[in-house]
């Protein structure tokens, strides 16, 4: 658990979150409820381990009753005569339909689907028989919910087995019973229990009424199935909202319309921290379709509420015209004066320094690069990235006044629902006890909408306009001004092999930010310089340092795709290529041979993550060698084509691509293929792993031409005209391979990002004999064709 | 103000409308049409793609009043009583979602794409196919492009 918790690159709400359930055992919370209760599956899984509790509720604490009590946007009403519930995880009505109900956020990582597939397999369910719904935000029945770190599948994967395995024991027990046989004579399979012996068949509808009746299984009890008899998971099942997205029903958080609503919008100072000095409010008041404008004062936190200009419009379109005649004069006095230009000067200069701080020390350094036969010295730089989900951020919010107390509902697309309903409710002077919010599908994630500082501007501007509800629509431009990017930085190495080519020292310094944003925690920016201390090659170099530099940044900065190692990957891996071919070795062979040479750990243990144990070197060598293999990599290729190598671990993924370029005269280069092999453990839903992989070197290729310039507190890039995207003839062909494992499972929505591009910089090297060392590439004068 | 008539999906739609609306927000806002969907505003991204009269055209751009009379088609209304093109059978058999926000937009392009070009290769689907897609699922559109052409061509086969 303090794995998670203390994982630096983390947002503080979501270390929060998981601490406040890990210190706060939810099961006495349920024994002194208000309504009779019954723990199902009691909440031992708590102690095991202390991710989330595997329990679920018999009664009126199911997640239906939970949606219909908690929302005026859903139908509210008694359920629909007897049925089984054992959970909050599963419903099954008389007529055999079945309702499983995912926990966590759907941001495109396929958890939806993921999580039905897990609670379908163990339940023996027919999946035609399964709908998948998002369940209802509530803590105190599923424990943490949130999409972040590709943790839903590590943390969540045996309780919900645990939770399914469950829910078919009491059906068969109910069987069992009506036949009077030995449950242990019965089997599931098909949404149905078979008494073999005497030919007998019942169906999930026809025993869930009696089900519901049967003793609740302790968890001990519970046996889940062997992974020889799974049928669902391992296999591709295609998403469950599918067929809405494809004849495009209201899913997503801009997809929200409520009675009454209007539409806001909110300009803020294009340099963060600026206040407003004066607007032309009365003018904008009198537009068309404008109901009200109005200066928020904000609580000049960045994760809260900035101050800025709020207009609220009948609709979209009117909120938006009457944004473009606003005129703010901004007070820039405290605002952000932030420049790229001259933190690169800087960055220069320090990485003369041998850095403000040492992270990590081992055997001499000094030494090992004075008796290493060659040495190598490099300086990588990286920029500043934005999110850019397509469904720009947003929110709907509704401050409701109430005699006993008011009140604050939300519809949201975020990734931390409960983080984003505490936040906005103690913004608006709610208790939080007295907030819902309604998860919605979420139009891209990639770790933007784990800050949700827009949802507790909606709740401000809702109060403000007098309790009225109001979605907050960001344009484009608001979205891309004012991101939490992913933070630039630099990277000065120097390693050494020695005579037999062997890495020998390892001597890296990130130059990186702290941050000075208001309301900011002062300490190294989320995601900005190194995954852990530990990062590889940490304890596979005998003579190791790590050291950093900081320099305060007063923009936001946050969790982009694998945070830290998407950056970290690219500069390590790019230069161990660097040490290769300085040494003239194989580069498989190579990396290979750094992994076999684990040293013995140092003090500050190792680097890593949750769960699996941290960076594995079999694991590690296991996928290179398959993708050398599957690849090619090494041998001859058609004229004119490169390939390149690179390895990650990151977020208990182990992770190997090869890269096959060719590089025109223009310097254009043209990534044919990608092949990935993964050792994730076992795979939940092969369709829905393969496209993350798949989506992550395209968000790669993506990423190699991004990049927001920042002058003057200001981010110059505004829209997809200036910050490009890959478009379609820029996708390779991805091969995707799983490595078929017994290690305990994870997502792959962020390991799979990170080698992808040091694989293809490493192909553009071999085509070229240039070293990219920084990103963009358009920067050295590539671009990707 | 401006009072436009529009066909949207087969259908008659009388609306009141600013003179510079964009046709995204008449759909979205107006006519609660929400499947398509805003992204960039600029038309760059392509998640607004609609039909006009057959033909994509990127609705955050186009004003209501300049298509006032004429037949537009949204991802609502390309299903027929029910059933699915083509199209979107293919981007369900392939998975190709993932988040899905513009998906909507793909499936109006690739829609037209292949009424154009029962056959188009690689490289026309590319140089076709200009909608984003954040997720990264290309991949898997290009695969869905071809199986929907060949569940078009061949049902003769």
């Amino acid at each position: 658990m303090n794995a998670v918790v203390n994982n630096e690159y983390y947002p503080d709400v979501l270390r929060q979150q998981i601490a406040e359930l890990e210190k706060e055992s939810v099961l006495p919370a349920l024994a002194t409820g208000p309504v009779s209760r019954r723990g199902f599956l009691q909440a031992s899984a708590a102690a095991g381990g202390g991710l989330l509790l595997a329990f679920g509720l018999l009664g009126s604490g199911t997640a239906e009753a939970q949606q219909a009590g908690g929302g005026g946007a859903r139908p509210a009403g008694p359920p629909p005569g007897p049925q089984f519930n054992p959970g909050a995880y599963v419903k099954i009505a008389p007529d055999g339909k079945i309702t499983l109900y995912s926990k966590n956020p759907e941001i495109g990582q396929g958890i939806k689907t993921a999580f039905g597939v897990i609670l379908a397999e163990e339940l023996d369910a027919k999946w035609s028989d399964v709908t998948v719904e998002q369940a209802p935000i509530n803590s105190a029945v599923y424990g943490a919910q949130f999409a972040g770190g590709s943790l839903s599948i590590p943390m969540a994967f045996t309780s919900l087995r645990q939770a399914g395995a469950g829910a078919r024991a009491m059906l068969v027990a109910a069987a069992a019973q009506q036949w009077g046989v030995p449950a242990a004579e019965c089997s599931a399979s098909d949404s149905a229990v078979t008494h073999a012996a005497s030919n007998r068949t019942l169906g999930y509808g026809a025993l869930a009424t009696a089900a519901a009746a049967m003793p609740v299984p302790a968890l001990q009890d519970v046996k889940l199935k062997d992974r020889k008899d799974w049928k669902l998971m391992g296999k591709r099942t295609t998403g469950v909202d599918n067929y809405k997205l494809v004849t495009g029903q209201p899913l997503f958080g801009v997809d929200i319309q409520l009675p009454n609503m209007k539409v806001a919008v909110f300009e803020k100072c294009p340099a963060v921290g600026g206040k407003v000095a004066s607007a032309n409010l009365d003018e904008i008041r009198k537009l068309p379709g404008v109901v009200d404008a109005f200066v928020l004062e904000g609580t000049n936190k960045v994760s809260e509420v900035m101050p800025g200009v709020a207009i609220v419009a009948d609709n979209t379109w009117a909120a938006f015209s009457a944004k473009k005649k606003l005129k703010v004069t901004w007070d820039e006095t405290n605002a952000s004066k932030d420049s790229w230009t001259a933190f690169s000067a800087q960055a220069k200069e320090a990485a003369k320094g041998a850095g403000a701080q040492e992270l990590r020390k081992a055997g001499d350094i000094d030494a090992g690069l004075k008796g290493a036969k060659k040495t190598v010295e490099a300086f990588y730089t990286f920029g500043f990235i934005s999110h850019a989900n397509l469904e720009p951020q947003n929110t709907t919010a509704w401050y409701q006044k109430d005699p006993e107390g008011d009140k604050l509902e939300i519809w949201g697309s975020v990734q931390i629902p409960d983080g984003a309903r505490t936040t906005a409710a103690n913004v608006v002077g709610v208790p939080p006890a007295r907030s819902t919010l309604h998860q919605l599908r979420v139009g891209g994630g990639f770790g933007r909408r784990l800050m949700q500082e827009f949802v507790s501007e909606a709740a401000a501007i809702s109060k403000q306009a007098g309790g009225i509800p109001v979605k907050l629509m960001w344009t484009r431009e608001d979205d891309m001004g004012h991101d939490w990017y992913r933070a630039g930085g630099f990277h000065a190495l120097k390693g050494g092999v020695d005579d037999k080519g062997k890495l020998v020292a390892w001597s890296g310094h990130a130059i990186s930010f702290s941050d000075d944003t208001p309301g900011g925690n002062k300490r190294a920016v989320n995601g900005g310089g190194w995954p852990s201390p530990g990062e590889f090659p940490a304890d596979y170099t005998p003579n190791y340092r790590l050291a950093q530099t900081l320099s305060p940044f007063h923009i936001p900065c946050g969790p982009w795709r694998a945070p830290g190692s998407n950056t970290a990957a690219w500069v390590v891996q790019s230069f161990m290529h660097e040490l290769s071919t300085a040494a003239g070795r194989d580069h498989a062979e190579f990396l290979i041979e750094t992994f076999s040479n684990k040293q013995p750990a140092p003090a500050g243990g190792p680097g890593g993550g949750f769960g699996g144990g941290g960076l594995n070197p079999e694991r590690a060598i296991a996928t290179i060698k398959s993708v050398v293999e599957r690849s090619g990599y090494g041998k001859p290729l058609a004229k004119g084509r490169f390939q390149g190598l690179a390895f990650h671990f990151s977020h208990q993924g182990h992770i190997a691509e090869v890269a096959e370029v060719s590089v025109d005269k223009n310097k254009k280069v043209k990534v044919h293929k990608v092949w990935v092999v993964g050792d994730i453990g076992p795979i939940v839903n092969l369709s829905g792993a393969e496209n993350q992989v798949q989506g992550c070197i395209v968000d790669a290729i993506s990423t190699m031409s991004q990049e927001c310039n920042i002058e003057n507190g200001r981010v110059k890039e505004q829209n997809f005209d200036s910050y490009k995207l890959a478009r379609m003839s820029q996708a390779p062909v991805v091969d995707v391979h799983f490595l078929d494992t017994n290690y305990p499972p994870t997502g792959v929505g962020e390991p799979a990002f990170p080698p992808a591009v040091p694989a293809i910089c490493n192909a553009i090297y071999a085509a070229t004999k240039h070293r990219i060392r920084t990103l963009p590439i358009t920067r050295e004068g590539f671009s990707v064709a | 103000m401006a009072k436009v008539k529009l066909n949207v999906n087969g259908t008659d739609r009388e609306v009141e409308v600013a003179d510079d609306q964009p046709l995204l927000w008449v759909l979205r806002d107006e006519l609660k049409l929400v499947g398509t969907k805003f992204g960039c505003g600029i038309a760059q991204c392509g998640a607004c793609t609609v039909h006009l009269n057959g033909n994509p055209v990127r609705s955050c751009s186009v004003p209501a009043v300049a298509v006032a009379g004429q037949k537009i088609t949204t991802i609502e209304g390309i299903a027929q009583n029910g059933t699915l093109t083509a199209v979107q059978k293919a981007w369900i058999d392939h998975d190709v979602p993932q988040c899905g926000y513009c998906q909507a937009g793909q499936i109006m392009t690739a829609t037209a794409l292949l009424r154009q070009n029962k056959n188009p290769s690689d490289a026309e689907i590319d140089s076709y196919m200009q909608n984003l897609c954040r997720c990264g699922t290309y991949v898997r559109i290009r695969a869905a492009i071809k199986s929907a052409a060949q569940a078009l061509n061949g049902s003769a086969s």
